[in-house]
C-alpha cells in the first residue's frame, strides 16, 4: 500500500494493541482452529548464480506477536490452540473495526476523546489504513510470544546508568521548550526521513507496509524496505566506514556464515537511536532462507554504554507476490507545516486570550 | 637516459592498451569494487556498478552558456543575480554545455512552451529538485549524483543517491501502474546487450532540468542502456506525451561508473536539509 500520511503516534497504540490481546491470553481455551499444513513437500535451497542461497524476492514482517513479551506471559512458546485464540481475537477486532461507520454520529468531543495521539484527539485513521498483520509468528514451529528469544524473559534488557543518565540530559534540553516548536522536534516518521520506529533491526511497525524487497549480487544484498522507500545496501566484504559517517540507516557490511547472510551494522546517526542506542549501537542480522516461502531472520542488538546485556530476536520473513509501490512522503508532508503552525495558531489564540 | 625512458614509458603503454583490450568483455582489474565479471550467468551484460552522468544537462537538456546564476532580477546594465543566489557568487554560477536532446530542440505545444518560460523564471519556488522531491525519469539519471544498479538473475534495482530514490524495474510486466508516481512504474527486457526500460505512470510534478522543461502524466519515457565497455553505458531515452510535446523526442549520453574500489552510494537523502526552506517560518523562534 502506498499512503503519503503519517501515523507515528498510531504506532504505540497498534504496538500496546498486540501486546494487550497477548496479555488477554489468560488460561488459555482451545479454539477449533486447524494447525497450519505442517509436513511440506521436498524443499531444495534455491541458489544464485554464485551458490548462495536466494534470498531474493519480497518479503513481509507483519506479525501480531510483539517485540516484547508481556510481563503476564512466561513462555516464549505458546501452544497452538492460544496463538489460534490470539489470532480470532485480532481477526474479531479487525471485523468489528471494518464496520461502516454511522453516519449520524455526532462530533468527537471537543478537544478529542481523552486518547493520546492525533488520532485519538482528532479523530485520525481508523482501521481501514491499517495492516499490521494478522498472524503469530512463527519459528522452527514454535508459536511465539515475544519476537525477543533472549534474555529468556522476552524483553529488552535494563539500561545502564549511563543511558538513563544521557536521557536525563535530553529531558533537560527539552525542559521549557514544546514538541512543536521546531520540526526538529518532531518524530522522524512524521518529518517523512525514515519509517516509524526502528529500521535497522527490521522490526515490523505493527501499523502498515511491512514490505520488504531483497536483490542479491555477489558484491552487495539490497534491502528496500516500502516505507520511506528507504533501500539499506550491505557491502559483502570490506569494513565499515569512518566513525564519521553515519548514514540514516547505519553502515552494513555483510558476509557467508554457511548458508546463512550475517549483517554487522554500525555507524548509526545520533538522532536515530533505538532505545536511546545510537553512537555505539552494533546490531547483527542473520538471514537464513529455511522452506519456499519463509527466511528466520535472527537480530542481535549490542551497545553496552545503552543495554546492561545484548539482546536477541526472531522474525520469520514471510514469501508475498504482492507489488510494492512508491511511498512517496516528504512530497505531501502537509501534515509537518499544519503541525507546526497549528501551534502557533494555538499560542497566537491562547496569548489574545489573557 | 632519456631514450631508455621513452622506452619504458612505450612499453607500459602497450602494456596498459593489451591489458584494456583483453579486459573488455572479459573481466576487469581486481580492484575491489571495480572487479566485476563482464556478463551474467544468464549471458546478460552485467549492469552492477555506480554510475554517473558527466555532463550539465541537469541545468538545462538544451546547449547552454555558462551563465552568472539560475535566477536572476533586473541590473543597471545587464540583469544581475536573483537576491537570495547573490551570496554564492561563482559557486551559483552555471556551467555551459553541450544539450543532451537529439536536435537540440524540444517540440512544445505552444501551452507548454510559455509553461517551461514560466517555470524558468520562477526557478527558486517551483524547481522540485530545490524541495528534494523525488526527481523522477529521465532527471534522476543525469542530476550531479551517482546511483546504483543491482543486477541479479532475477531483478533489477536502480537506487539513487538523490533523495533515496529507487526504481524496482519489474521484468515481467505488471500492468499499467494503479495509480501515478513520482519514479513511475519501470518495465524492463532485453533487445540483445541493450536493456530496453519503458516507464510509465508517472505524475506531472516532475521536470526534466533546473531550465523548468516539463510534463505532464500523460508522459511515457523509453530508455535504453547498452554497455559500449566495462566502464561505460550508452544511454537513450525516447520521451512522448501528448499533453506537452508534438512529437516524440530523445535524449542521449554516456553513462560512467564508479572504478575507484572504494566507490559506494553516499546518502544525500535531503529531506533534512530542506526542512528550514519549508518550515523555518513555522518555527517558534524562526531564525533570523
Amino acid at each position: 500500500m502506498t499512503f503519503t500520511v503519517h501515523r507515528s503516534s498510531l504506532r504505540i497504540v497498534a504496538g500496546a494493541i498486540a501486546a494487550a490481546g497477548l496479555a488477554s491470553l489468560g488460561v488459555a481455551t482451545l479454539v477449533g482452529q486447524q494447525p497450519p499444513a505442517g509436513v511440506a513437500k521436498p524443499w531444495t535451497m534455491p541458489r544464485t548464480a554464485d551458490g548462495k542461497p536466494d534470498l531474493q524476492g519480497t518479503w513481509s514482517n507483519a506479525t501480531i506477536t510483539p517485540l516484547e513479551r508481556p510481563q503476564s506471559v512466561s513462555n516464549l512458546v505458546l501452544s497452538e490452540a492460544e496463538a489460534a485464540r490470539l489470532e480470532k481475537t485480532t481477526s474479531d477486532r479487525v471485523e468489528r473495526l471494518n464496520q461502516d461507520s454511522d453516519p449520524n454520529r455526532p462530533a468527537p468531543p471537543q478537544g478529542g476523546d481523552g486518547s493520546t495521539g492525533a488520532a485519538g484527539n482528532v479523530g485520525g485513521y481508523n482501521n481501514f489504513w491499517l495492516d499490521p498483520g494478522e498472524r503469530v509468528a512463527v519459528v522452527d514451529g514454535q508459536f511465539r510470544s515475544s519476537l525477543i528469544v533472549d534474555p529468556p524473559d522476552g524483553r529488552v534488557p535494563a539500561t545502564t546508568p549511563e543511558a538513563r543518565a544521557r536521557g536525563q540530559a535530553r529531558l533537560k534540553m527539552m525542559a521549557g521548550r514544546g514538541q512543536y516548536d521546531h520540526p526538529e522536534f518532531r518524530p522522524l516518521a512524521e518529518r517523512c526521513l525514515l519509517s516509524f520506529g526502528p529500521t535497522t533491526p527490521l522490526i515490523p511497525n505493527y501499523f502498515y507496509n511491512n514490505n520488504l524487497q531483497i536483490v542479491q549480487t555477489p558484491d552487495n544484498v539490497m534491502i528496500l524496505m516500502e516505507m520511506v522507500h528507504d533501500a539499506r545496501i550491505v557491502r559483502i566484504g570490506g569494513t565499515h566506514a569512518p566513525k564519521n559517517i553515519r548514514p540514516w540507516l547505519g553502515d552494513s557490511i555483510g558476509h557467508w556464515e554457511g548458508d546463512t547472510l550475517v549483517v554487522e551494522t554500525t555507524n548509526f546517526p545520533l538522532q536515530q537511536p533505538f532505545r536511546g542506542a545510537a553512537e555505539n549501537l552494533k546490531v547483527t542480522e542473520r538471514f537464513r532462507r529455511v522452506d519456499a516461502t519463509t527466511i528466520n531472520y535472527r537480530f542481535t542488538v549490542e551497545d553496552p554504554t545503552t543495554f546492561t546485556r545484548p539482546f536477541t530476536g526472531e522474525i520469520p520473513f514471510r514469501a508475498t507476490d504482492e507489488l510494492i509501490y512508491e511511498y512517496a512522503c516528504h512530497e505531501g508532508n502537509y501534515a509537518l507545516s499544519n503541525v507546526l503552525s497549528g501551534a502557533r495558531n494555538e499560542e497566537k489564540r491562547l496569548g489574545t486570550k489573557k | 637516459m632519456i631514450t631508455r625512458r621513452v622506452v619504458r614509458e612505450l612499453s607500459v603503454a602497450v602494456l596498459t592498451a593489451v591489458a584494456v583490450a583483453a579486459g573488455f568483455w572479459s573481466t576487469t582489474p581486481a580492484t575491489g569494487q571495480a572487479a566485476r565479471a563482464a556478463r551474467m550467468a544468464d549471458g546478460k551484460p552485467n549492469l552492477n556498478g555506480i554510475w554517473q552522468a558527466l555532463n550539465t544537462a541537469n541545468y538545462d537538456v538544451l546547449s547552454h552558456n555558462a551563465k552568472a546564476a539560475l535566477a536572476f532580477r533586473p541590473g543597471p546594465v545587464v540583469p544581475v543575480p536573483a537576491a537570495p543566489l547573490l551570496a554564492l557568487g561563482a559557486v551559483g554560477a552555471v556551467p555551459g554545455g553541450v544539450g543532451i536532446v537529439e536536435g537540440d530542440e524540444i517540440p512544445y505545444l505552444p501551452e507548454a512552451a510559455k509553461k517551461q518560460k514560466a517555470n524558468q523564471d520562477d526557478w527558486l519556488n517551483l524547481d522540485p529538485e530545490i524541495k528534494c522531491y523525488l526527481p523522477g525519469v529521465p532527471r534522476a539519471n543525469y542530476l550531479p549524483h551517482p546511483f546504483q544498479i543491482l543486477h541479479s538473475d532475477k531483478a533489477i534495482f536502480f537506487a539513487y543517491e538523490f533523495a533515496g530514490a529507487v526504481r524496482n524495474i519489474y521484468l515481467k510486466d505488471p500492468g499499467e501502474a494503479p495509480v501515478d508516481s513520482w519514479m513511475g512504474q519501470s518495465v524492463g527486457k532485453w533487445e540483445g546487450d541493450t536493456l530496453v526500460v519503458t516507464v510509465t505512470g508517472m505524475n506531472d510534478q516532475t521536470w526534466f532540468d533546473r531550465a523548468g522543461n516539463h510534463h505532464t502524466e500523460q508522459m511515457k519515457v523509453v530508455e535504453r542502456y547498452t554497455p559500449q565497455g566495462p566502464d561505460h553505458l550508452w544511454y537513450e531515452a525516447t520521451i512522448e506525451d501528448p499533453g506537452t510535446f508534438s512529437r516524440p523526442w530523445k535524449i542521449r549520453m554516456p553513462l560512467y561508473r564508479h572504478i575507484n574500489p572504494n566507490a559506494r552510494l553516499n546518502q544525500f537523502k535531503c529531506v533534512e536539509f530542506v526542512e528550514e526552506l519549508l518550515y523555518g517560518k513555522f518555527r517558534k523562534t524562526p531564525v533570523q
